[in-house]
């Protein structure tokens, strides 16, 4: 008998064949499901409390958020880059070219690049699929701007740009809209350990600073205002 | 017993047995002040960490109810749920494997890594691996297994054994890291400090060229979906998808019990695990893959499904349950046992108290019949446990388990049995029962005589019963009986 056969037919006598057997899938489920906690914490309308959620967690977990309006993102991305000395980057097919407009960044793009080759490049820029506000996580698919996996995992330097209409309220919503046929990395904060004596400490084998780019509309403030803000609120 | 005829973990391979039993371990453990020290320090802050993120979630319990009943879905069709896995895991690209046992899975594993011709591969932490003693298999065929966690590494280097599901190096504080950084890493900087970035610091640069190199990659998988193949891995730093993304090669090993229905399962999943686990929102890397993707991670993925006393647990009605283990590790942080003694008392690489009811049940209880007893029954572990396991009531079950097994092998009652036998018949009688409580008011006579010559003799009762006064004060006697007290008051 194959070990498949053995394993199988242990199971079936571990739980008796016949009427006792639950019918598969009968689950009662009476947690908020996709769509009730933006519903019942986020009322109609107020996307940005979701939005401020978001930034909220990402910075609780050491990610830093520039927040820009959609012409402000190439002057923003230039910044980062320079603040962080990223003389190297690599773009992903996809990634839009205009956000690099004020960046003085060398370019790389994924030729089938080996781990050794993408190690030697400073950062990585990539968008992403979605963002979930109440975890302060973001999820990349592969999908276009995005690269294979290895491509936001070996270079030490991550920045994702972001769409307020990305974001997401909780973990339902987020699985609602995935394709488990794509390779799936939910991202929460740089690389970190909790291994010494429980405490987390940032930085370990994945990119150990983690920028993000938060697109917002119109509606909301500009960067610029915010940045201009923050001097007059710490004296 | 229906549980006697399903075959078990077998002896000899693997860590789900310990060399003497929980009380001796204890006892050496808790003499270690150092090493509770640790423990408490690491486990108050992660309790303090779950409670806080747990209390954002205000559909806590309902999400538990719902983990429960996926996971008790799956249980009670597991069959079916792993066909379904393996034909879409096959559909897409991946190749499945059977393994009745450890000794079989460790030889489906070292046949494949040995197939690539690879002689070294890289590891993310894996219960089920360490369960199964794959490194130690490997290294008998001449394969170098790298441990990539940072607690795996710091065992793996201090040749020590894991104390903790998800911190295995739980019982070493920065300090002793650091001492076994500086003895054992190749080409670390002697001047490395006990700041724990420091220490992250030093894996990182000692793993780079691994990770960047390796042919080959083990993983365990924290999840399987039946109805699209998609495995998962949750981790924090960096090293999972390392493993899971660079290597061209990905053999995965995992328990049959480890599967959920469908996709939208993992929204509960993934609010409960993170939280429960770390004390985290979300932790900071989720991995999920489906068979092969081409051009992406991986082109060549096996996926090998462990048995090794699953089955056989499977069978216990009333133990089936600790099988919705998602190894969260929650009931350790709050057992007052475990804070107490540390992992290593337990012998198996499951402490604590999923431990307790999971490492009897894989391997018989006759293999591990102290642990059952391992527990006060205070039931915090049952409080914050994600997927709702009634570890205490399990406890109870299989402590009669395991005097029933003991039982079946003595011609004589044992002692316990003799003793309830005569207790059953004491409270059976009404008459006999008053007669001996007043009786047991002869106690204080005895005590008062004794105190006299000595006055730590008043507390102990002679042998066999002096095993449970030794650590315990024998309650006194009261003047009067209640019954007495109550036929005065009529």
């Amino acid at each position: 008998m194959t070990a498949r056969d053995e394993v199988l037919g242990r199971i079936r006598s571990a739980l008796g064949d016949g009427p006792s057997r639950p019918a598969a899938g009968a689950v009662v489920r009476q947690y908020r499901r996709a769509g009730a906690a933006a519903a019942e914490e986020f009322p109609a309308g107020s996307r940005s409390d979701l939005v401020e959620l978001l930034v909220d967690r990402l910075v609780d977990y050491r990610a830093s958020v520039s927040r820009t309006s959609p012409d402000g993102v190439a002057g923003v991305l230039g910044r980062r880059l320079a603040e962080h000395g990223i003389g190297s980057a690599l773009v992903p097919d996809g990634f839009p070219q205009q956000w690099l407009a004020d960046s003085a960044v060398e370019r790389h793009s994924d030729e089938a690049l080996t781990p050794a080759q993408l190690d030697r490049i400073d950062g990585v820029l990539c968008t992403c699929r979605l963002a979930i506000a109440e975890t302060g996580t973001i999820v990349l698919d592969s999908g276009p701007g995005q690269g294979r996996r290895a491509v936001s995992l070996v270079p030490d330097y991550l920045l994702i740009v972001l769409e307020a209409g990305q974001v997401v309220a909780g973990v339902p919503e987020a699985v609602a809209q995935l394709d488990p046929t794509r390779p799936l990395t939910w991202i929460s904060g740089p690389s970190a350990t909790s291994d010494i004596e429980l405490n987390r400490v940032e930085g370990v084998h994945g990119p150990r600073t983690l920028d993000v780019i938060l697109i917002e509309d119109a509606e909301t403030p500009a960067a610029e205002v915010r940045d201009a803000q923050a001097p007059e609120a710490i004296a | 017993m229906t549980y006697l005829g399903m075959p078990t973990a077998p002896a000899g391979v693997g860590q789900l047995r310990g060399t003497e039993s929980f009380p001796a371990a204890a006892e050496t453990a808790l003499a270690n002040g150092q090493l509770r020290r640790n423990l408490a320090n690491a486990t108050s802050t992660i309790r303090a960490k779950r409670a806080a993120v747990v209390s954002e979630v205000p559909d806590w319990q309902q999400l538990r109810a719902a983990a429960a009943a996926i996971k008790d879905d799956v249980l009670a069709n597991l069959d079916s749920y792993l066909v379904q896995l393996e034909a879409r895991v096959t559909e897409q690209g991946g190749v499945v494997h059977w393994a009745r046992d450890a000794t079989e899975a460790n030889r489906i594993v070292t046949e494949l890594v040995a197939a690539t011709g690879a002689r070294e591969v890289v590891k993310v932490k894996s219960m089920a691996t360490q369960e199964i003693g794959l490194n130690q298999a490997l290294e008998e065929a001449g394969i170098l297994a790298y441990e990539t966690d940072l607690a795996e590494l710091i065992v793996q280097l201090g040749d020590d054994r894991p104390s903790h599901i998800l911190v295995p190096a739980i019982h070493r504080n920065r300090t002793e890291i650091r001492d076994i950084f500086l003895a054992e890493m190749a080409g670390v900087h002697p001047g490395l400090t006990d700041d724990p970035p420091a220490l992250a610091e030093a894996a990182r640069t000692y793993l780079r060229q691994k990770f960047l190199t390796a042919k080959v990659a083990i993983s365990g998988a924290n999840f399987a979906i039946a109805d699209t193949g998609t495995l998962m891995v949750v981790e924090s730093e960096g090293n999972g998808r390392m493993c899971l993304t660079l290597p061209r090669t990905l053999i995965t090993v995992m328990g049959i019990e480890k599967l959920l229905p469908t996709f939208s399962d993992l929204e509960v999943f993934l609010q409960l695990l993170p939280r429960s686990s770390t004390g985290e929102r979300m932790n900071p890397y989720t991995s999920m893959w489906t068979g092969v993707h081409p051009g992406d991670g991986p082109q060549e993925f096996h996926l090998v499904l462990l048995d090794n006393g699953r089955t056989a647990t499977l069978a216990d009605d009333r133990g089936r349950a600790a099988l919705r283990c998602i190894r969260c590790s929650a009931c350790l942080n709050v057992c007052p046992v475990y804070e107490r003694t540390g992992g290593h008392a337990y012998g198996s690489v499951y402490p604590g108290p999923i431990g307790a009811v999971l490492s009897p049940q894989l391997t018989g209880v006759a293999d591990n019949p102290s642990l059952p007893f391992a527990s006060t029954l205070c039931g915090a572990c049952y409080d914050v446990c994600p997927v709702a396991i009634d570890i205490p009531s399990m406890l109870v079950h299989l402590r009669g388990r395991v005097n029933a097994d003991k039982a079946a092998g003595h011609r004589l009652p044992v002692p316990e049995a003799a003793g309830m036998a005569a207790a059953s018949w004491a409270m059976r009688g009404r008459r006999r029962w008053a007669w001996l409580l007043r009786a047991a008011r002869l106690g204080r006579w005895a005590r008062l005589a004794r105190l006299s010559r000595s006055r730590t003799a008043r507390r102990l009762l002679p042998p066999p019963l002096s095993s449970w006064t030794r650590s315990r004060d024998l309650p006194e006697p009261p003047a009067q009986t209640f019954r007495d007290w109550w036929a005065e008051q009529r």
